[in-house]
């Protein structure tokens, strides 16, 4: 009944790879957040979503992170992820490992409702239409699956992209198309990998953008690990970075200073 | 052979360990068949139902041509053949609708024979059973007088439609069949074909004429064709 | 047909070595993603049938037995003999049995997968019968001796000058100097060579895309017209199909053949969708005396009820190979058996075995590109992981692949111990990393180095940096 709204809390679901590899994503992801209106907090009691352990089909270690998840994250008015993919493994798939388990399956469903990807949260449930960022140059971007296909992530970032100023966009072809990283499949099976990510390198350089953008850490370790190997000019940066303004830090993979 | 029978639909059961009593149930569905969703796009008026149609069927490389009677037809098919510069030797279902068309009177330059196809003709000239408006296709029936050869053997296939038998959708067509042929029956050969023969099989680039015939003509009988 | 299914990872590296394979690769690419998007724009209600299409065959699936007895009345009503078979050999075994009692000598044939499943060409030839390939694709590879490598387009890994040089070598009766370098002339020439063919068969084999219970009536679904004729000129007609092809009305298959199509070629509709019932009759003028449905199961009813359920409303479409990733960079022989793409991925398993084919569920990035596509949704991904857990459980696979992920669920599952491992790994890489900011070669990681450069992470962890930033009172 208090007359100013409560600032909405989100939990910030930090992934295992910006925590290890690229924590100025999540510092990007904590300025967007609270610029639009929230109070973040990161809990301590997190690692990973447990997609390396699922899909390698071990589904009780599975189980186990999912429901320690579930416990680091309840009470939050919104989970937030700067990733598709992780924020799908909560939204779309704890709910389904817990079938047979009325309980569990009601928080997991619980924890679901309540999780987002980071940009589509933005524009979709805070209604943010732009950004105060500034950057020279143009940049192309990667659709990474989870977040197209079961966050439904497409337009969003292109909408908030476009109010950053002095940034041209520059589509390439099959941006839709997975990048070859999959987890452990880049791994498993390097050499299809390789051949996956060869062409979507050739892609980003042909589009002739100076910076290639993703929403998922993963795709992008993987599409700048190609880009560097080839030697190819293109820099490469989590889509955050470049909303939260962020962008005196090297781009991924690049040197220091 | 009954040992298989009853071993695969025995499996089929154990693994559905379904309650019984949903024969009923499947028995109703097979009587009625209802609808599904049936597209939009067919559901026109008559007139704008032939146009879909013909619109259809060009958009699949079949030629149309329109004539006002049945009788016309010899003479639409002499100017189809002479403006391809393709022989004039017909095969010529035996249906009454195309075998007793005034061929000699109005086309005397034409050679027609009745029966079914051999491999030697080059034209065959058949009756459609229906035309669906939704993808320019023609529903043509095996039977009495219909020989299904016709339709797959000569190079070329002049099918004649009349307007009256434009429909919207495939259900449509489904109703006329059942209205001539009785509910849960089926002529032995049914052809919906759309379009002339066609491969993509080498390197994905389309070629007609891969086995079936390379030209599909259809004479659109308007007004008065019945 | 001999599987080689479990040497997936040697075939798919041959495979990318291959330069004519990888230049025949670009035509999956680029024809049939753009046609099946133009062609699904132009109907509104795709999405709507899509969604019927999946309930059609989910209602069928669950009443099967039912939907099958009702369909064989049917057929017998009309003249027709149906062959129940529980297996391949059983299938094998029922062909030859009606070809030999034709007295055949030659049998033409349209495609079929499940003939390909039942490896029916070699049995036949072991017997004295020679089968035809009438289907261009099937012809081409039958003069090959190859398995197809896509389940509608089966010499899609072919280039032209492949073909041309195959044409050359079989048809040697026609002139040496004739020009045979264009699609066209390749086509013009096997429609002549094949015409022979099926007047002179004297059994003609086809597959069915739908069987239909309220008609009794078997579909064949074409563009080049060869089933047609495989079908209507020989004396005896046999259908070579499996139970999960059964649908309840002539409504019901207007609905799937809607999806179909399009999802396959990008057309709205095929050139021949042709509805069989029974052999000739009294009054027909042609069309084969004998009527025959080789039905086989073949592992199918056991997937009923169970996980793999849904991979039965596969009407063999091939979208979900069309649009996959991994498909496009190995072709369809490195899955090594009958089904390649997504849904071989699933099939496969459930036909000879997770222990020969588990390899091909766990090649897939979990793109979730062939899912999105699928005309019946079938969640192709879903299903590849239920093979995974399958493995898991049974102790399948690898053991450095199990120990890696023990170790780390051990850490995943403490976070305090996590945050201190990944501190020091954060550290560590970043000195290793030093000031170029990126690892060429990492111990562990050879699979990543290989092929790329593994960007350095910058220090510190993001939690250590939180922690931080909590202590000096800069949070907000």
């Amino acid at each position: 009944m208090s007359d100013t709204p409560r600032k909405p809390r989100v939990g910030l679901f930090v992934t295992c790879l910006v925590d290890l590899f690229r924590p100025s994503v999540g510092f990007a992801a904590v300025k967007l957040l609270e610029d639009a209106g929230c109070a973040v907090e990161v809990p301590a009691a997190q690692t990973c979503c447990g997609q390396p352990a699922y899909n390698s089909g071990d589904r009780a270690d599975t189980k186990t992170i999912a429901a320690q998840v579930i416990r680091a994250f309840a009470g939050f008015d919104y989970v937030v992820a700067p990733s598709g993919s992780c924020a799908a493994m909560i939204h779309a798939h704890y709910p389904r490992l817990f079938e047979g388990e009325p309980d569990m399956a009601k928080q997991a469903e619980d924890l679901a409702g309540r999780t987002h990807e980071l940009v589509s949260f933005l524009t979709d449930v805070l209604g943010v239409t732009g950004v105060a960022a500034k950057l020279e140059g143009s940049y192309t971007y990667h659709d990474s699956c989870s977040g197209l296909r079961e966050m439904k992530v497409k337009a969003q970032p292109r909408a908030l992209l476009n109010s950053v100023a002095r940034l041209e966009r520059r589509e390439m072809p099959e941006s839709e198309v997975c990048c070859g990283f999959g987890g452990t499949f880049c791994v498993k099976y390097p050499d299809i990998s390789n051949a996956m990510v060869e062409r979507k390198a050739a892609n980003i350089e042909g589009s002739g953008a100076d910076l290639l953008l993703a929403g998922d850490l993963g795709c992008l370790l993987n599409m700048a690990g190609k880009l560097k190997r080839r030697g190819a000019a293109t820099k490469a940066r989590h889509v955050a970075e470049v909303l939260a303004g962020m962008t005196d830090t090297p781009a991924i993979g690049e040197p220091k200073g | 052979m009954s040992g298989a029978r009853d071993q695969v639909l025995g499996a089929v059961r154990r693994s559905l360990k379904r309650a019984p009593g949903d024969e009923a149930a499947i028995d109703a569905r097979l009587a009625q068949h209802p609808r599904n969703l049936v597209p939009a796009r067919g559901q026109l008026s008559p007139t704008e139902r032939v146009d879909l149609f013909e619109a259809q069927a060009a958009a699949v490389q079949a030629s149309v041509s329109r004539v006002g009677a049945l009788a016309e037809v010899p003479e639409a098919v002499a100017a189809y053949l002479r403006e391809q510069n393709l022989p004039g030797q017909l095969r010529v279902s035996p249906d009454p609708t195309v075998a007793d068309l005034p061929w000699a009177e109005k086309a005397p330059l034409l050679t027609v024979s009745t029966g079914p196809a051999r491999d030697a003709d080059a034209v065959s000239v058949t009756p459609a059973f229906a035309g669906i408006a939704e993808t320019g296709t023609l529903m043509l029936t095996s039977g009495k007088d219909r020989p299904a050869t016709l339709n797959f053997l000569p190079e070329t296939h002049i099918v004649v439609l009349k307007a009256s038998q434009v429909v919207g959708a495939y259900e449509d067509a489904w109703d006329l069949l059942r209205q001539a042929e009785g509910e849960g029956v089926m002529p032995r050969s049914v052809n919906l074909i759309t379009g002339p023969s066609r491969t993509g099989d080498i390197e994905q680039k389309i070629q007609l004429g891969a086995h079936g015939p390379r030209r599909l003509h259809i004479v659109v009988v308007e007004g008065g064709g019945a | 047909m001999q599987s080689t299914s479990h040497a997936f990872k040697d075939n798919a590296t041959r495979a990318l070595g291959d330069a004519q394979l990888q230049k025949a690769m670009e035509n999956v690419r680029g024809g049939f993603i753009e046609k099946r998007l133009n062609v699904v724009e132009k109907l509104p209600e795709f999405e709507t049938l899509r969604d019927q299409a999946r309930d059609i065959k989910n209602h069928t699936l669950a009443h099967l037995d039912l939907y099958l007895e009702r369909w064989e009345a049917k057929v017998t009503e009309r003249g027709g003999k149906v062959h129940w078979c529980t297996d391949a050999a059983a299938a094998r075994d029922a062909v030859l049995e009606i070809c030999r009692a034709a007295g055949a000598k030659t049998v033409t044939k349209g495609k079929s997968m499940v003939a390909e499943e039942i490896a029916l060409n070699q049995h036949l030839e072991a017997n004295g019968v020679t089968p035809v390939e009438t289907d261009l694709g099937e012809y081409i590879i039958q003069l090959r001796d190859e398995p197809p490598s896509h389940i509608i387009a089966p010499a899609v890994h072919l280039t032209k000058e492949q073909v041309e040089a195959d044409f050359r070598e079989a048809h040697n009766h026609l002139p040496k100097d004739r020009s045979l370098s264009e699609p066209v002339e390749l086509v013009s020439e096997a429609r002549q060579v094949l015409r022979q063919r099926y007047l002179e068969a004297d059994v003609g084999i086809t597959g069915a895309n739908f069987l239909v219970a309220e008609t009794g009536s078997s579909i064949i679904v074409t563009n080049e017209g060869n089933g047609d004729l495989t079908q209507m000129l020989p004396r005896v007609h046999i259908v070579v199909t499996s139970l999960e092809k059964v649908v309840p009305t002539l409504e019901d298959v207007s609905t799937i053949l809607r999806v179909l199509a399009r999802s396959a070629t990008g057309q709205e509709f095929s050139a021949y969708t042709t509805f069989s019932t029974g052999p000739k009759r009294p009054e027909d003028l042609d069309g084969p005396d004998e009527y025959h449905v080789v039905l086989l199961d073949n592992g199918r009813s056991a997937m009923l009820g169970g996980d793999f359920q849904d991979m039965l409303r596969c009407i063999r479409c091939g979208a979900c190979m069309n649009h996959c990733p991994v498909y496009h960079a190995v072709g369809g022989h490195a899955y090594g058996w009958v089904y390649p793409g997504p849904m071989g991925a699933v099939l496969t398993p459930s036909l000879i075995g997770v222990a020969e084919a588990g390899q091909l569920p766990n090649a897939s990035t979990f793109c979730g590109r062939c899912e999105s596509v699928c005309p019946m949704r079938i969640p192709l991904p879903k299903m590849m992981r239920h093979w995974r857990e399958r493995e898991f459980e049974r102790h399948l696979s690898p053991a450095s692949v199990r120990m890696g992920l023990g170790a780390w669920a051990f850490f995943a599952q403490r976070p305090r111990l996590y945050g201190l491992f990944s501190g020091l790994a954060a550290r560590a890489l970043a000195r290793l990393g030093g000031r170029k900011g990126r690892l060429s070669k990492l111990p562990l990681a050879s699979g990543w180095t290989k092929y790329r450069e593994m960007p350095a992470p910058e220090g510190k962890t993001f939690q250590q940096l939180w922690a931080e930033r909590q202590r000096k009172g800069t949070g907000s």
